[in-house]
């Protein structure tokens, strides 16, 4: 296979048939809470999407070049949360140094993406799935993509939502979760593309 | 008595699942089965009664602008342990949680409880509370496990309690990733119902 068709692969597989909230159920919180309109989506989906590759490509090289020689592999969770944490920390000064324009549209969202299971997550699976550090970097692209693409489709829906007649008792978060299942039944048919 | 209420409130009143919406991440995820549900429901009690206890203890010492990272800290410390713990005496649950043991971690439940109460309470109030959140969130996974198993499997722990009949050919959608957002969504809706006939 060329590095082409690898990269494609790994894409499609990536946001469509594994795609992180609707097969893996990563990132459901901000999935559900953060989907109410589409430019707040937005911004939430290209914040996640750096800051998941960035942790990709640092929690790769911190369990190659420090866990590994030391046989530290036990320390992983508590290793992987603190460079997240400090990440996004540091992503978010850069960010409010250097484009204070940016940070105002990312600002709110960035605090938030520490306890967003996907970045953990993806993480973990790249050591689990033993991706080289390549790999590792698509991955939490490609897996950023597919996050941002469902909350967009979650917003555009839920937009619409608004002005339709729901009973009572499954206004909000309800309607989201059932309307969510269905976006799911319909990414379950990409489960049978096979390369 | 004010103990009491502390421990009894994580179940219903303030159900951390169903009425706080947190934690829903593990929540979907591993309630394909009712002992995947138990598993995961104890190991999250474990972390957050532990988490809880060495929070309340340590209040006083944590500097305000750094505490969160010092709460995620100490919370990861106790899931490394249940993570060792499971894969040492329960290695087939630990296969079946797979990626979500670590991911307690960044269960909203559980820095969500540091957060808000054990570090504003003692000792004792915050084991209780820490016991009776995280006994609800595992009753909660327990009630929607059970639905999903026996609608997709015919089975509730692994003992068949449907027809022959179904079990050969049972709802399958249930199992898979779709029942569990529309079972967790219509669930949600009627318990709304529920609250808003008691409230009337």
């Amino acid at each position: 296979m060329s590095f082409i068709t690898q990269v494609f692969t790994l894409a499609v597989f990536a946001v469509f048939v594994n795609n992180f909230v609707l097969s893996k159920f990563l990132g459901l919180c901000p999935y559900i809470g953060v989907s109410k309109k589409i430019d707040s989506a937005l911004g939430m989906g290209m914040a996640v999407i750096f800051v998941m590759t960035m942790a990709s490509t640092f929690t790769w090289l911190i369990q190659e070049y420090l866990l590994l020689p030391y046989h530290l592999e036990y320390l992983q969770t508590i290793a992987f949360i603190l460079t997240i944490a400090s990440l996004v920390q540091f992503v978010e000064m850069v960010i409010q140094k250097t484009a204070p324009a940016l940070y105002k549209s990312l600002g709110v969202f960035l605090p938030l993406i520490t306890t967003n299971c996907a970045v953990l997550g993806v993480s973990i699976l790249n050591i689990q799935e033993g991706y080289n550090f390549l790999g590792a970097i698509l991955n939490g692209l490609f897996s950023g993509t597919g996050f941002t693409l469902v909350l967009l489709l979650m917003a555009g829906l839920r937009e619409r939502l608004e002005k339709s007649e729901v009973p009572e008792a499954m206004k909000g978060m309800p309607i989201a979760f059932v309307i969510a299942g269905c976006m799911a039944l319909a990414f379950l048919g990409f489960s049978g593309l096979n390369f | 008595m004010r103990l009491f209420q502390e421990f009894t409130k994580g179940f219903i009143k303030e159900n951390p699942v169903f009425i706080m919406a947190l934690g829903l991440c593990p929540t979907l995820a591993v309630t394909s089965s009712v002992q995947n549900a138990i598993g995961m429901g104890l190991a999250a009690t474990f972390v957050l009664v532990c988490s809880n206890i060495f929070i309340s203890l340590l209040k006083g010492l944590i500097p305000g602008k750094i505490r969160i990272p010092c709460f995620i800290v100490v919370i990861a410390s106790f899931v490394t342990i249940v993570d060792m713990v499971m894969y040492a005496y329960t290695p087939e649950i630990h296969k079946s949680l797979g990626l979500f043991i670590p991911l307690i971690v960044v269960n909203c439940i559980i820095l969500g409880r540091a957060e808000a109460f054990a570090s504003k309470n003692g000792v004792i109030p915050s084991i209780m509370d820490g016991l009776g959140m995280g006994l609800g969130f595992t009753l909660a996974l327990i009630v929607i496990a059970s639905i999903r198993e026996i609608l997709g499997a015919g089975q509730w722990l692994g003992m068949n309690v449907m027809p022959a009949a179904y079990i050969k050919s049972p709802m399958l959608i249930a199992i898979l990733a779709p029942g569990a957002f529309i079972i967790m969504g219509l669930l949600m809706g009627l318990i709304n119902q529920m609250k808003k006939k008691q409230g009337a």
